[in-house]
């Protein structure tokens, strides 16, 4: 039989058992086929057999590592890994925050029903008459500076309709009414890094970069970034959904932001103070992420 | 019968498989202690609850309560390497032309069809198809745009401020969650068939993913010795 026979028998064989298996989308897309040179089945065999025993060794060593790896890796390392993740994650953000942007904004008709989640640290009555506001970490002031209600209304009123998130995982469209923590702080004026006069609209990289609050009784404090303090839908309110603050969103100061989750929004604002180290955070120390910013 | 060894998939293509399964493992993981917290999607039929996602004894049975901290914890540590993994995945396809295996080709729907009836053995042939079929064609694809579709649906959620034209896009913060969720759920149903077909495909098949070879009858053509050029004919 000549070759060209032999070939083409071959060919008829071929097509004859695969049918048109082969060849369509393939040829499309002009899809590679790399096969090795022919060889007799007990060496494609042998060397199949090598082959696999190396990859079989080598993805078993690495899925070994990787489970025994993650599973005896002390939880302090693991912690700390976490941990420090979360860091790393807040600096992408803070490179890429722009107070410029708002977060939006709804009307009335989209506010929601009400929702308390949370009492820890405004369990106890609320004594209206009682209450004030300790400021401190101001410029060219030692002692807290003590404030009433009326010198909070007294700053210019700013009213807003935001998402409320909880980090659980749900939200709610609640409308504010209070004062821009920015104009809070153009008037009560924070410390600087470099002792400098304090510019808060003009150069509020030079205040000193962190705030805590508290509530009165010490029972849940938050540590804020400045820049997400003095984002522009920072509020102190003391106003909800059109009415006064009740006691268990926080009367008669709260924080107010969509630029957090909720459990930066302090309720009952007892004490705020500028600070240039990073400060406690109730929900920080239980494993949640300090920054926690949107 | 001559052999011959024939390369199915590449090193990186494997590394980056078999690295993709722990990275979304521990996102579906991390992504349930997270859910838990605020569990409120179900499968709704004429306004009346089917399923809840997810009943008690499930949660229970994994242990998931109370774990929001951690799952929050790993979530944002695995998306750096899920991300990246997939990127790679997705720069590598492009510039080592393996892109063509995967890309629905015109007739790729129609003929997935066909696979689907061959598969439930209704019907007996299965259709033409290159290196993967054309329902494996189209369901490869789709789990990139899946893969890119929950980060960008997670970043979502995660940045609502700073990203709000995004969330917007995705219909607002609600939305993009369940969105989130729902590309999950897409993601474990990709993972029961895949692996029922990876089972059905049988050991080679199995064995090609972590070797990158498969044994196979040797191509007729190339074993007819010395063929001279001029004497050759078309086939």
């Amino acid at each position: 039989m000549k070759k060209e026979e032999v070939l083409l028998k071959k060919v008829r064989e071929l097509n004859d058992t695969e049918g048109d298996e082969r060849g369509n989308t393939a040829t499309i897309l002009t899809e590679k086929k790399e096969v090795g040179p022919p060889v007799d089945a007990a060496t494609a065999k042998r060397e199949m057999f090598v082959r696999s025993r190396r990859s079989f060794l080598v993805g078993g060593a690495a899925a070994l590592v990787g489970v025994f790896g993650w599973r005896w890796m002390p939880a302090e390392t693991k912690y700390n890994l976490l941990r420090r993740t979360f860091e790393f994650n807040e600096k992408v953000s803070q490179f890429f925050y722009r107070p410029s942007r708002l977060a939006p904004e709804f009307p009335p008709s989209r506010i929601s029903q009400r929702r308390v989640n949370g009492m820890i640290g405004i369990d106890t009555e609320l004594d209206r008459a009682a209450w004030t506001l300790s400021v401190g970490g101001l410029y060219g002031r030692v002692d807290d500076l003590v404030l009433t209600l009326d010198d909070i209304k007294a700053l210019p009123r700013t009213e807003m309709i935001t998402e409320l998130k909880c980090i659980e995982g749900w939200s709610i469209i609640v409308q504010w009414a209070g004062v821009r923590f920015s104009d809070f702080a153009a008037k009560y004026l924070p410390n600087t890094t470099d002792g400098s006069r304090p510019d808060v609209a003009g150069s509020p990289e030079k205040l000193v970069p962190y705030v805590s609050l508290s509530t009165p009784d010490n029972g849940y404090f938050v540590g804020w970034d400045m820049p997400s303090v003095l984002h522009p839908q920072t509020l102190l309110a003391y106003e909800m959904n059109g009415e006064p603050l009740l006691p268990e969103h926080g009367a008669p100061l709260r924080l107010a932001s969509p630029t957090k989750y909720g459990i930066k929004l302090l309720k009952r604002i007892g004490r705020i103070e500028f600070t240039t180290e990073r400060s406690r955070d109730y929900w920080a120390e239980s494993g949640y992420d300090w920054y926690s910013g949107h | 019968m001559k052999k011959q060894l024939e390369r199915k998939h590449s090193l990186a293509i494997r590394w980056l498989h078999w690295v993709n399964f722990p990275l979304l493992t521990m996102m579906i993981w991390s992504g349930m202690l997270i859910y838990w917290a605020n569990a409120v999607y179900s499968i709704r039929i004429f306004g009346t609850a089917f399923f809840h996602f997810f009943p008690p004894w499930f949660y229970e049975f994994l242990g998931i309560p109370y774990r929001l901290a951690e799952g929050i914890q790993l979530h944002f540590f695995f998306m750096w390497l899920f991300a990246v993994n997939g990127l790679i995945y997705v720069v590598y396809l492009a510039a080592s032309g393996e892109w063509r295996a995967i890309l629905p080709v015109p007739g790729s729907f129609g003929r997935a069809i066909q696979v689907a009836l061959y598969d439930a053995k209704i019907v007996k042939k299965l259709p033409p198809h290159g290196k993967y079929n054309d329902a494996q064609r189209i369901a490869y694809t789709a789990v990139i745009l899946m893969g890119a579709g929950s980060v960008i649906t997670g970043l979502a959620i995660y940045k609502p401020l700073q990203l709000a034209w995004l969330t917007s896009l995705l219909g607002g913060y609600e939305w993009a969650r369940w969105e989130h969720f729902w590309l999950t759920i897409l993601f474990v149903l990709f993972f029961v068939v895949h692996i029922i077909q990876v089972a059905m495909a049988g050991w080679a098949n199995f064995r090609s993913m972590v070797t990158g070879y498969d044994v196979v009858d040797a191509d007729p053509v190339a074993t007819v010795p010395d063929l001279p050029e001029s004497e050759g004919v078309r086939v």
